[in-house]
């Protein structure tokens, strides 16, 4: 064999292991999904073969389906609104701390440790009728009764904000330890104080880390499914609490696999607006 | 453009001390190098007039005034940094006009000001370009550029030139200098390299581990070095231990020092040593010469054997050895070096040594 047909076929023997579990783990099921999508659930049980748009029709046009879906992506929007606020701080803090900085990542990590669904319901601990902080304020006498805290809308983003946060927090910390600290001792030099230095100059070459940060939060809190279960109300469901409720409880495949693939192209067509108007190469083109 | 004082300066880190007791003064104007190799404080004391770190004890005075307790966004200082330290989001034309945004200047006179920074470094038509599009010597010009349009008090350049390659690095040398003479601005280098000490300095503070060695002008602090130290870390020398006999009338020393025997250094040229006792002489590299004439009147002439020939093109650097001492010495030659084990001479002017008293 020729060198040049060698090194044409190294990247495909190197990306086999990738592109074989991309195929079958994800390609492979999407391509099952969309054809269950067409099928139809028949009355007595079973499903009917054949090219039926009655899921596509229902979970298009019912109400039901589409105010929980706009209240699903304004859910994760707050979340990474929150998560974005909360998080850029403790990765400008870690980013600039010297000595322990190993330490404070290994924190950051530590929650990965434990169980999300465990972390989820220690809230229950915490804010729940018999939870630590309602025994805390009877004892101190703030309040004569437990109050109930939990299951409502925001328990849910608390939840998930409790989640989601460390994956901003990296996220914004990588592109942080990016920059040249340099940069913003010559902004001071040059007469811009501490503040306008990091307005003018951290924060823009730190956007593209706050941006996939924030995306990866909008796109994994869009499609949460535990958290409304363990700290939202009955009224506080998610758009994956539908999938699940259609598949899982009414043995529903093709409108469980409609319901999912929706959710599937309105969050590729929202990541594909914010990648054009956020820009994300764009901005990543100055830092060369 | 001021003078800059470091009053009895310390800084410590924990338990560190990254620079001991020192004091300096920096005419206006001056153009000033504090050399020494990494680790020696020279960087720490940039630092400190620039306002990125707070001495520990002492105080730092500019154009006269106390500035400790002044921060760094307003103490008007220019500063270029090794890596450049450009803004990569923001065109050249920008990070020009950067310093600018914060100062007393109208808007409409931004745009003329940065193109009159540009000219200066010979760089007027890459404003809307931005710095990765530019070679690493345009990006240093830049950052010049963008330090002295604010027309700073004060020019602090960290091994600005460090990161480009020998042949730029020569250029910018000269170019540095150029600029800096045009506008006169009082200018603080910091670099390792003795030969850009040399070119650029109307003053050369040389530094090791905290401390100041010696202040003077490049050709003083070259051929009267005052430590063992600043004569090895400025060019090559032989330091060999000798014992001083006496001090003549007119001030010259006598020095009996193994190999050359008895030599009378001028009174220049050992301005430490104080009457009989141990010393040292120091001889520089290039002013032993290998020979295999006999030696005119007035030159002390040693045979020694060459052990190892360092072939630089015009010159040539040897490794000699005369009794059991090994000397270096680097010969300007116009022909072929001497092969290695010939039988040589080594002529030395007893007047181009230097002396230092001895521990």
């Amino acid at each position: 064999m020729s060198v040049e047909a060698r090194e044409a076929r190294q990247p495909w023997i190197l990306l086999s292991p990738a592109l074989g579990a991309v195929t079958f783990l994800l390609l492979v099921p999407l391509i099952f999904i969309i054809v269950y999508s067409f099928w139809l659930r028949s009355a007595i049980g079973g499903d009917q073969v054949g090219f039926y748009l009655d899921n596509w029709q229902k979970v298009l046009t019912d109400r039901f389906y589409r105010d929980i879906l706009l209240n699903t992506l304004k859910i994760a929007a707050v979340t990474t609104f929150i998560c974005a606020l909360m998080g850029y701080p403790a990765a400008y803090f870690i980013a600039r701390s010297k000595g322990s900085k190993m330490v404070l990542l290994l924190l950051l990590m530590l929650p990965f440790w434990i169980s999300y669904i465990i972390r989820t319901m220690s809230w229950i601990n915490i804010l729940g009728t018999s939870g630590a902080l309602n025994t805390l304020l009877v004892s101190v006498g703030v309040i004569s009764e437990p109050v109930q805290m939990l299951y409502n809308e925001a328990t849910v983003i608390l939840g998930l904000v409790h989640f989601l946060l460390p994956f901003m927090v990296l996220n914004v910390y990588v592109s942080l330890e990016g920059i040249d600290t340099n940069l913003e001792d010559a902004a001071t030099s040059l007469g811009a104080t501490r503040w306008q230095a990091f307005l003018q100059v951290t924060l823009p070459l730190s956007l593209p880390g706050l941006a996939a940060g924030g995306l990866l939060c909008f796109v994994l809190g869009a499609g949460t499914y535990i958290t409304p279960v363990i700290l939202g109300g009955p009224r506080d469901a998610m758009f994956a609490n539908l999938v699940f409720e259609a598949i899982i409880t009414q043995l529903n495949w093709p409108l469980g696999s409609a319901l999912s693939l929706l959710l599937l192209m309105v969050l590729g067509v929202l990541v594909a607006i914010y990648n054009r108007y956020l820009g994300m190469s764009q901005l990543a083109k100055g830092l060369g | 453009m001021s003078s800059v004082t470091l009053n009895n300066i310390v800084k410590r880190f924990g338990n560190f001390t990254a620079v001991h007791r020192s004091s300096l003064d920096i005419a206006e104007g001056a153009f000033v190098t504090l050399l020494g190799p990494s680790g020696c404080g020279k960087t720490t004391n940039l630092r400190m007039i620039a306002g990125l770190l707070d001495p520990t004890e002492g105080e730092i005075l500019i154009g006269g005034k106390r500035v400790n307790d002044v921060p760094i966004h307003k103490r008007n200082l220019g500063l270029v940094f090794q890596n450049y330290a450009l803004f990569p989001h923001k065109t050249v034309a920008e990070n020009v006009a950067f310093g600018l945004k914060y100062r007393d200047v109208a808007k409409s006179d931004i745009p003329a000001k940065v193109e009159a920074a540009l000219d200066l470094v010979q760089l007027p038509d890459v404003g809307h370009r931005y710095p990765k599009e530019l070679s690493g010597g345009q990006q240093q010009r830049i950052a010049l550029a963008r330090a002295i349009v604010i027309e700073p008090d004060v020019l602090l350049l960290d091994e600005p030139l460090s990161a480009l390659d020998a042949n730029l690095r020569e250029d910018m040398r000269v170019e540095l200098k150029r600029i800096q003479a045009r506008i006169g601005v009082t200018t603080v280098f910091v670099t390792h390299d003795q030969s850009e000490a040399l070119a650029m300095s109307d003053q050369i503070v040389v530094m090791s581990a905290g401390r100041v060695e010696q202040v003077g002008a490049p050709e003083d602090v070259y051929n009267t070095p005052a430590s063992e130290f600043v004569a090895n870390f400025l060019g090559a020398s032989n330091i060999l231990e000798a014992k001083c006999t006496g001090t003549r009338a007119d001030g010259d020393v006598t020095l009996e020092a193994p190999i050359f025997g008895q030599m009378t250094v001028p009174a220049a040229k050992a301005p430490r040593v104080e009457g009989a006792g141990p010393a040292k002489l120091v001889v520089r590299a290039e002013k032993l010469l290998l020979s295999k004439e006999k030696a005119a009147e007035g030159v002390v002439s040693v045979p020694a054997t060459v052990e190892t020939v360092d072939y630089q093109g015009q010159a040539v650097r040897y490794f000699v050895r005369a009794g059991e001492t090994q000397l270096q010495a680097i010969n300007m030659i116009d022909g072929h070096p001497f092969a290695e084990g010939s039988q040589i001479n080594l002529h030395l002017r007893p007047q181009d040594c230097a002396a230092l008293p001895g521990e």
